[in-house]
């Protein structure tokens, strides 16, 4: 029998993958989108294990609302990151702090 | 090792080794497939879990939609990730120390981490015998419709906000121009002329 321990380790384990990607591509945005997918999918594998452990579905609601906003971030964060690309020509973060227009 | 144990395993093992393969992989494109991966595994263990319809949303969404967006991306742009690969190297110290300790506290939050006394009282929508969607739906458009609506307005603002971002106009390219159509006269459009025959105009 799995329990709900054994989801909660891989919903911690991804999360700490997240954090990782985010450290290790400090340049690349897009990676970086892609490990806050990475972190929010495991907070949803939190929500739906203990949805099911405790018997409460308010877990898998959250779960499409957390669905909702990492879905509008991805979309948000790429037309930023294209918008970027056009003025700069890379999407090299380091520079990003220079504010200019 | 029942059946579900071992499908368990195989999608855990899956989400770990997709989700590692994304932040490490050399190339962009390979790291969304990756990406891919890892939301199908995960929606697999929803599906364990009788989550249906969060299953099968992740797939649409995820995978159908977010996951394409940015191989779109990542192929449309015309970046020289070699470059931004090359100090990969430089951060991977930091990186692990940090995943490092983030896992450690996780483990020794886990470890006396427990149920509070009388949980089961405290529940505020059970499951019951519905089916997964049917009882979704029941909670979503009942209690939750307010929180519903504004998820809906959060997608419309994000897509407005995407759509100006990324909309230019470009001015070395010839335009469709609604008014000027609007406006034209149809019995000016074209000219009818009483041709005789055997004569030109």
């Amino acid at each position: 029998m799995i329990g709900i321990e054994h989801y909660l380790a891989v919903a911690a384990t991804l999360f700490v993958i997240g954090i990782f990607g985010l450290f290790l591509n400090r340049k690349n945005v897009i990676i970086l989108l892609m490990s806050i997918e990475l972190m929010l999918l495991a907070v949803n594998i939190n929500l739906v294990s203990f949805s099911h452990y405790l018997g409460d579905l308010v877990g898998q609601v959250f779960t499409l609302f957390v669905l909702t906003v990492a879905a509008a971030e991805a979309a948000i964060g790429l037309a930023i990151l294209v918008c970027f690309f056009r003025v700069r020509g890379t999407i090299d973060v380091e520079d990003v702090n220079v504010m200019k227009g | 090792m029942t059946v579900a144990a071992f499908v368990f395993y195989v999608f855990a093992v899956t989400v770990l080794l997709g989700g590692l393969m994304t932040v490490v992989s050399r190339n962009p494109v390979h790291s969304v497939l990756w990406l891919i991966l890892t939301f199908i595994a995960s929606a697999g263990l929803f599906v364990l879990l009788g989550a249906e319809f969060v299953a099968m949303l992740l797939m649409i969404v995820y995978v159908g939609a977010v996951a394409v967006l940015f191989l779109f991306v990542v192929m449309m742009l015309d970046i020289d990730f070699a470059q931004l690969r090359a100090e990969m190297s430089k951060y991977l110290p930091l990186a692990l120390l940090i995943g490092v300790i983030i896992l450690m506290e996780l483990a020794m939050a886990f470890g006396v981490w427990d149920f509070s006394d009388g949980f089961a009282t405290r529940i505020a929508a059970p499951t019951g015998e519905a089916q997964n969607t049917a009882a979704l739906g029941l909670l979503i458009y009942d209690q939750y419709i307010m929180l519903f609506q504004l998820a809906g307005l959060i997608l419309l603002v994000a897509m407005i906000g995407a759509i100006v971002l990324t909309l230019r106009h470009r001015k070395d390219v010839k335009r469709q121009n609604p008014v000027a159509q609007m406006h034209r006269d149809p019995a000016k459009a074209m000219e009818l002329k009483d041709v005789k025959p055997g004569q030109g105009l």
